[in-house]
Parts: C-alpha cells; structure tokens; sequence
C-alpha cells in the first residue's frame, strides 16, 4: 500500500497546484471588486480584506452604459453562437458523410482562415459592410463573427458526427425518410452534446472578441462588453475596484456557459476528432 | 406489365437529374458556411492583399495608387519589422512549448479517475472560457505593484531588486503576455489532449503492464505515439493562432517597453489603426500569412508521415 | 411482396471493380440467402438492392419495375443491420413504429402494427425502454420487429444473427425461419453460418470475388456444387480434395503414388483433375482393407468423430458417428466411393453428373 500513497499524494498536490493556478487570477480580481476604495492601498497584498463591499458593483451598473454592453454581447453572441452551430452541422456532416471532389479543397481553404491575420480583414470587411448599411450595427457583427468561427466549429461538429455510426441514418432512409429528415430526427438529436459544446465554444469566443467590436461599432449604443470594458479601463484606470467589478461581470456569462459545456467538449472529442 | 411501363417511365428518363441531385447534396449541406467564409473571410482576404500592392492611408486623400511591390521593398528594410519577427518566434515558441507541456501534464493528472474530477475539470478548464482581453488586464492587473500581489512576491522571493512592474522592464516585458498567455491556453491543450487519451484502449495499458513495462516504458510506447498525431494538428492550429494573436500584448504593453514587446501581429495592429497605413499593414500581415502557410505545410507532412508509419 | 429481377448488375468503386456483373432472379415469396468469403461482395449487393449504394452499372427491378435511380425510401424495403441500428434515443415502440411515422399512418393503424410485431417477438414487456436497457437477442428482436411492422416488399438481412452466442442464434434463427412461412415475404439474407444458409434458404447463392458461383437449393449446392469454390465452401468440415492426373485405375498423385478410385469418367483420362469427396462420405476400414493412411488426430464433436488421416501424404479428413473410431491404431484402411465422389477439371468445373 505504501508505494501507491506516494503517487497518489503527488497527483493530488500537483492537481491542487494546476486549481490554485487556474484560479488565482479570477480570486485576485473578485477580492478587488469587494474591496473599499480606502483599503485599497493599505491592505494591496492581504488575500482578503477586513472589510468588503458591493458599492462598486453598484456604481458600474448604475453610472455607466454596462447594461447596454451586456444587453448587445448577449443578442450578438447569443445568435453567433446559433448561427455558426446551424451552419457548422450543415457543414460538419457533410464533411463526415459525404465523398466528394472538392471536399479537400473545402477543408484546405477552412484550414487557410485559421491562419489569417485578422487585422488584415478590418479594412475590406468594413469597406464590404458599410454601402449594406452593416456597419455599427450587431446584425453586422454577428455575420462577421459567425464567418471567423464557421471553421473551427465545423470541424468540431465533424469530430462529432464522425462518432455516430453511418448505419443510422442508413436505417432511417430504408425506414422511408429522406436524407435530410434522417439528419434531423436521427443524427441530430445523438449530436446534442456536440450542438452543446460548439454553442458554448462559439458564444466565449464571440463574447471575448475584441479588434472587429472596436473597429465596426462607434458610439455606445452598438458597443458590446469587451469595448465597453476597455473605453471604461481607460477612462477610468485609477478607480480598480470599479473596473474589477465590471471583469467580474463581463466573465459571468462566459464563464458559466462554458462549465455547462466543458465536459461535452472532451466527450465529443474523444469519439471523433482525435482519431483521424 | 403495361402498368409497370408507364410508371417505370420517368424513371428512365431521369438519371440524369438523379445524378445531379445526388452529387449537389454535399453542396447543398455545405452551402450557408461556405457563403458565410468566402464572403466575410476569402473576398476580403483577396481586397486585402491587394491593398498589399497600393498605397492606402487612411489620412492621405491622394493614396490609393498602385505601388507594385513598394511596401515589401520597405519591408525589406524594416528594422523594427525583423525585431518584430524575432519577438514573434520568441512570443509564439516560448507561449506554444509551456502550454504543451502544462496541459500535457494536466491531462495526465486528469485522465486518472479520482474523486471530484468533474469538478476539478470544470475549475482548471475555466481560464479558457475568460475573455483573452479581461485575461491580458487580469495579468496586468496582478504585475501591477499598485494592486497586485506578484510583485510583492517576487520581491520577497529575492527575484526582484524591489516590487516593480515587470511589464515596464524592457529585459523581461515579453514574460508577462506569455505567463498570461500560458494561463488562457493551458486548457485548450488538456482538453484535446485529455479526449485523445481517453480514446486509447486501455487494455493495451494492461498488456503492457503484464509484460512488465514501467510508468515510463507505457508512457513512450504508447501515450506517445497513440498522441502524437493529435499533438501535431493541436501544436499546429495552437501556433497559427498565437502567432496572430495580438490582444494579450495590445491589453498588456501595447508592444512596449521600447518595442521589447513588439510581435508581427501587433506590429501590423499598430501600422494600420496607430499610423492608419493600412497598405503597408497588408503587407506585412501577407508575408506573416506566408510564412504560417510554410510552417502549416511542414506541420501536416510531419503527420501525415506519423499516420502512416503505423 | 415483390420479385426482384438483378441483371448485369455492377458496382466498383473508383477503379475498384466489386461486383462484375450479378445476375439473379428473385421470386415473390422466396428465401434467397447469399454466402462467400469475407470481402466478396455480399453486403455491397445487399446495399444496392437497398439503394444505399449507386449502381456502376446494370439494373435493378421490384416487382418489374426499374429502381435504379429511387431513394431508399422509396423502395418500400426493409433492412435488418448487423448492427441493428436501432436509434438510441428512442424507446423500442418509437423505433418499431417510425416508420409508420415517418408515413403518416393513422395512429391506431401504427399502434395495432407495433403491437402485432412485438407480441410475435415477445417485446411486449420492453416497448417503453431505450435499446441501451436491452441484451443482444432483445435488440436483434426489436430490429427484425422494425423489419416486420411496415409490411415492406422485401427483407434484407445483413448478418443478422453475428452478433448473438450459439444458443441464441439458434433460437432465432427458428424464429426467422417462422417468420418466413408466416409472412411469405421476399427475403434475401447474408450470412457466414453455413447451418443458416442450409436450414433457411429456399435458394442459396453462393458468390467468390464478385462474381456468383453457383444458384440452387440448400442440397443442390451440397450435393452437386458446380465448381471447386462452392464445393470448399459448402460444408463442415470441408470437402477433401485430391489432385492428379485420371488414370485408369484410379489417381496419379503429384508424388507418382496412385489412389484407387475406380472408374473415373473415360474423356478425362490422361488430365489433370481434382477430386473431391465429402468427409461423412469416406469409408473406414481396419488397417489392411482398401488404402492404408496415417492417423494425425482424432476429435470427439460428441455427436460423432472427426478423424484427420495422411493418405499418401494428403490431408483429408473424416466424419463418422462410429464411435469405435475413437480406439484406432495408428494405421487404418480407408475408400472413397465412387458414388460420393465429385471430380473436377482442371478448370475448377465441375465434371460428370
Ligand atoms: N466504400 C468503399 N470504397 C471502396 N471499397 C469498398 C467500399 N465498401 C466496400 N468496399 C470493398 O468492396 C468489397 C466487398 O465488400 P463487402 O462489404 O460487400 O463484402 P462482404 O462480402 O459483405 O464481406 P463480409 O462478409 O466481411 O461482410 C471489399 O473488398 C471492400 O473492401
Ligand atoms: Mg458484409
């Protein structure tokens, strides 16, 4: 017994060291959003303060424009996140299902977007948008959003597909249901953990993006979290305690949608991606 | 049989259009993604290397021109862009090699059942669900002497003269956006590796086990090579992203101090919407997507040349 | 129910050639069941009459009617997978009744169907669960049920019982067999067990790379196989060959010995034939009577013996249910009939009546 305690100790040191890694960070920032601007500087380096408050919570959701920001990256990231999920399942299956001659070419091209230097679209992308009237606008966001993750999600939607045998759906079509009727009663529901992880995958990623929010939206009326985040840290960046409080908030979404999904992510991976 | 005639008849007739039905169906999937890239992403590629080949400044109303192959001429002498360059190799191998590791490990330590691992998997996962920028202020925060507690750490710890901003410290800047870098991305790495774990067989442990191969002896003979393939497509997409990726720095140094901190990506972050000479970005960014598309091709033959092997 | 009329029928893949032309003609009500080596094309058959696979070339006709170009589910056929292929996600009476469902049937009309089917395969204490809840046997009955609720034109069977242990394989393969006379529906089934193939087929097709060998009752295949592939095929223990050169007293072996057949038809004298002869056909001997051979081994099945002789350094192999085989010497006496025996030219075909 005393030769597997050692093992055992050190794995569990070692995954309590990866935790406290993990997070710190986001404990460095909740212990600054509570504490009082008067203790800032005197307690800088304690683990928590004496006292701890909520007024700078307050004060971000009261006297700033952050309702406005959650409101717009919620409908933006919300509809990426089912845009780009609909359009990958298309996609993903069939790149699963089908042979076809062009197919390598279509993954070729997906596996091109990946390596773009993103600045280099702002200018045409926003030269394309504006005459539609898509700039400043969320819909035009979340129609470059859903391009830029298309991709990815594609091929994690493939990985998941490539999990469920072919022979279901072969079933289904000798049960007298189109192809496409087969996806969508037979495939799909089997998928769901994968429809999960790509939604949740696209929503944090769309909810983070920061160069295209600043470039394609002016004024607050369109801005969503990240810009708003950062024209607040600038115009505000001696007052930390309110700026925290807003990270704070800015991550709850994010950060919640991904723990639903996070375990999905490895699941659907492990049938499919890693295989081929 | 008169019957079977005239209701077999348009089959005959049809194969054709069965034909094309059929192989459209692809397509017909593919479709709204295919639109969604080639509009947003393929069109504006192509508008923007061309602009790779003008003179496009957003204050000179007498720009637009074309200047064949000027920019790259200028690029060729570009001193701050060779820095740039190095800093990327740097940025990129130093970000790309540390979240290897760190997530190869995790994803050991996870791959072993134990009591609350869902949790554990869920809290270690999290740094990737934080927005990249709230994560370059998070760490930037934390190097802050004013608020944060690392510097007072790294003083105490006799790793630093006295509790200063490392972010300010020309010797040392770049460590900041990789530490920051390496916390956000550790995740992606356990979890795709994690999941090719979980898809080896286990029973080729126990035979291994029984024919009395060590931890170590397991571990090379067959995590190794059963990971190898999904390593090279992760190190790969993990590369091309980082490479490009210029938030963490733009948040946390904005290239600075003194350009220590300068990347390519940032670089061509500066020249288009600091100094709005989106020609001369183009460029650059052409010649980093090249150069990624070099590295990309090297990357899929090394697997290719894995699968094969067994 | 329906015929089904296969001619010229083709498929490669690419430059891969699969099937090279199948001919076969299938009539309302029959029980065809097709067998061959791994890899000789039998699901990639089964796939095209079902209209899973594209046809290269050739045709396919249902009841006269040309199906080359319909979608499966026009096809009104159904198939049981080797898999079962039974949809996860839904319960067992949702999987037998989609595709009642999938029609629009009236939902008493779908109910009294499902019903019908499950009391038939006694599935009824199981229609509300998912398959995930059931044993191999309970989900090869809720596939065969999904079969048997759409009344389709024809069955296809592809391996159904494989995945079942012997017992159980037996009882449904019984049950198929009740299924059959009861429906009279049109069936094609693929399988490796040769007692399957024996005991169901009203006609067996057997196929090797692509190409069919021969077309017949369960008996004609075995008692009169048309070539030497079937003749290997059908049966087991296999059949025993002996090659030479016909002579008239018998076989020339390659090592110039001779095996005393007795007559052997006279336009073959002087070539090179194989001779086969069927393991329960050989005749033994004490040692001194008919040819002398070797005692490699002998296996006890319980129901009767396998002996394993060296007969002029050839291999062959003997059933018999007489026990005393089991207490032989080394040696022993042996003679093939002539009336059991198959000869074959050199061609493979078969020669003679
Ligand atoms: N999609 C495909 N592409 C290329 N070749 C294929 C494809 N599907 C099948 N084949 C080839 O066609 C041949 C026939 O396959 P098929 O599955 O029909 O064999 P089978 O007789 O059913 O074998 P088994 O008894 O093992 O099931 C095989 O050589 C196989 O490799
Ligand atoms: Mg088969």
């Amino acid at each position: 017994m005393r030769s597997s305690l050692l093992p055992t100790v050190a794995h569990r040191l070692a995954i309590f060291a990866y935790i406290i890694f993990a997070l710190f960070p986001l404990f460095w920032l909740l212990k600054v959003s509570v504490t009082p601007n008067d203790l800032l500087y005197s307690e800088g380096v304690r683990l928590w303060p004496s006292q701890t408050t909520f007024e700078h919570y307050a004060d971000v959701l009261r006297h700033s424009a952050f309702p406005t920001f959650f409101k717009n990256s919620v409908i933006v990231s919300g509809s990426t996140a089912i845009v780009v999920t609909i359009c990958a399942s298309l996609s993903g299956y069939a790149l699963s299902r089908f042979s076809f001659r062009t197919k390598y070419w279509i993954i070729a091209l997906m596996l091109l977007t990946q390596m773009f230097p993103l600045v280099m679209l702002v200018a045409p992308i926003f030269k394309i948008l504006s005459p539609l009237g898509l700039t400043n606008s969320l819909t035009g966001l979340v129609i470059v959003y859903s391009a830029f993750n298309v991709p990815f999600a594609t091929f994690l939607m493939q990985s998941f597909f490539d999990g469920i045998p072919k022979d279901l759906e072969e079933a289904a079509m000798i049960d007298g249901a189109t192809r496409f009727v087969a996806f969508r009663q037979i495939i799909l529901p089997l998928t769901l953990p994968g429809i999960a992880a790509t939604l949740g995958f696209v929503f944090t990623a769309a909810w983070s993006e920061l160069l295209f929010a600043l470039m394609l939206i002016n004024g607050n009326d369109a801005a969503t979290f990240p810009v708003g985040l950062l024209t607040f840290v600038s115009k505000f960046s001696v007052d930390f305690g309110q700026m925290m409080a807003a990270g704070i908030l800015a991550l709850i979404p994010a950060g919640f949608f991904f723990l639903l999904i996070q375990r999905y992510l490895v699941q659907g991976l492990t049938a499919g991606a890693v295989k081929g | 049989m008169s019957v079977a005639a005239t209701r077999g008849a348009p089959y005959h007739r049809k194969p054709w259009l069965k034909r094309m039905a059929d192989s459209s169906e692809p397509y017909l999937y593919s479709a709204p993604a295919l639109i969604l890239i080639v509009v947003v992403m393929l069109v504006p590629l192509v508008l923007g290397i061309s602009y790779a080949f003008r003179d496009i400044q957003l204050l000179n109303p007498f720009s637009g021109g074309y200047i064949g192959l000027e920019h790259f001429r200028a690029l060729g002498q570009d001193d701050a862009f060779y820095r740039a360059l190095k800093n990327t190799l740097w940025w990129t191998g130093a970000s790309v090699l540390l979240q290897f590791v760190f997530g190869l490990i995790l994803a050991l330590l996870l791959d072993r059942p134990f009591w609350g691992r869902g949790v554990v998997q869920a809290l270690v996962f999290l740094p990737w669900a934080v927005p990249s920028f709230l994560a370059g202020l998070n760490w930037a925060w934390l190097f802050n002497p004013v608020i944060g507690p690392l510097p007072h750490w790294f003083f105490a710890l006799g790793l630093m003269d006295e509790p200063g901003n490392l972010l300010s410290d020309p010797r040392y800047a770049m460590w900041g956006p990789i530490i920051a870098n390496v916390w956000w991305g550790i995740p992606f790495f356990a979890i795709t590796l994690l999941a090719a774990l979980q898809a080896i067989p286990r029973d080729l442990y126990e035979a291994a086990s029984i024919d009395g191969a060590n931890w170590f002896q397991r571990f090379s003979s067959i995590t190794l090579p059963f990971l190898a393939p999904t390593i090279a497509i992760t190190v790969l997409l993990r590369t091309v992203w980082i490479s490009n990726f210029a938030d963490l720095i733009v948040v946390m140094t904005g290239g600075g101090p003194a350009d220590r901190t300068q990347i390519v990506a940032s670089y061509i972050f500066t020249q288009a919407f600091k100094r709005l000479d989106f020609g001369y970005a183009s460029a650059i960014a052409l010649v980093l997507l090249g150069l990624l598309m070099i590295y990309s091709m090297l990357i899929i033959l090394l697997r290719q040349s894995l699968i094969n092997k067994d | 129910m329906a015929s089904i009329d296969i001619k010229n029928l083709k498929k490669a893949y690419g430059t891969f050639s699969v099937l090279h032309g199948i001919d076969l003609l299938i009539k309302d009500g029959e029980f065809i069941v097709l067998v061959g080596p791994s890899g000789c094309g039998k699901s990639t058959l089964l796939r095209m009459i079902a209209g899973l696979e594209d046809v290269s070339e050739g045709e396919i006709q249902i009841d006269g009617l040309r199906v080359n170009e319909r979608h499966p589910k026009d096809r009104d056929i159904a198939m049981v997978f080797q898999s079962y292929a039974l949809y996860p996600h839904m319960t067992v009476a949702e999987n037998m009744s989609y595709s009642l469902r999938l029609r629009r049937a009236a939902k008493e009309t779908t109910a009294r169907a499902v019903s019908a089917a499950s009391q038939k395969l006694g599935l009824d204490p199981f229609l509300e669960r998912r398959p995930k809840a059931l044993s191999g046997g309970q989900r090869q009955r809720v596939a065969m049920g999904r079969a048997i609720v759409r009344q389709p034109k024809a069955f296809l069977f592809d391996e159904p019982l494989s995945n079942l242990d012997a017992r159980l394989r037996e009882q449904m393969r019984a049950e198929i067999k009740k299924m059959h006379a009861d429906l009279k529906a049109t069936s094609i089934y693929v399988t490796h067990d040769q007692i399957e193939a024996m005991t169901l087929a009203d006609r067996i097709v057997a196929m090797h790379g692509g190409v069919v060998q021969q077309v017949g009752s369960p008996l004609e295949l075995y008692d009169r196989p048309a070539n030497l592939f079937v003749a290997g095929f059908i049966g087991s223990p296999g059949m025993n060959f002996l090659e030479g050169r016909a002579e008239d007293g018998g076989l020339r072996l390659r090592d110039g010995s001779l095996v005393v057949l007795g007559a052997l038809s006279k336009d073959l004298k002087g070539q090179e034939v194989t001779v086969g002869v069927r393991p329960e056909h050989v005749v033994l001997h004490h040692e001194g009577e008919g040819m002398s051979a070797r005692v490699d081994l002998i296996e006890p099945t319980g129901f009767g013996i396998i002996v394993h002789l060296q007969l002029n350094g050839l291999p062959i192999k003997v059933f018999t249910l007489d026990r005393s085989a089991l207490s032989c010497g080394p040696n022993i006496g042996v003679t093939l009939p002539a009336e059991h025996l198959h000869l074959f030219d050199a061609q493979g075909i078969r020669q003679g009546a």
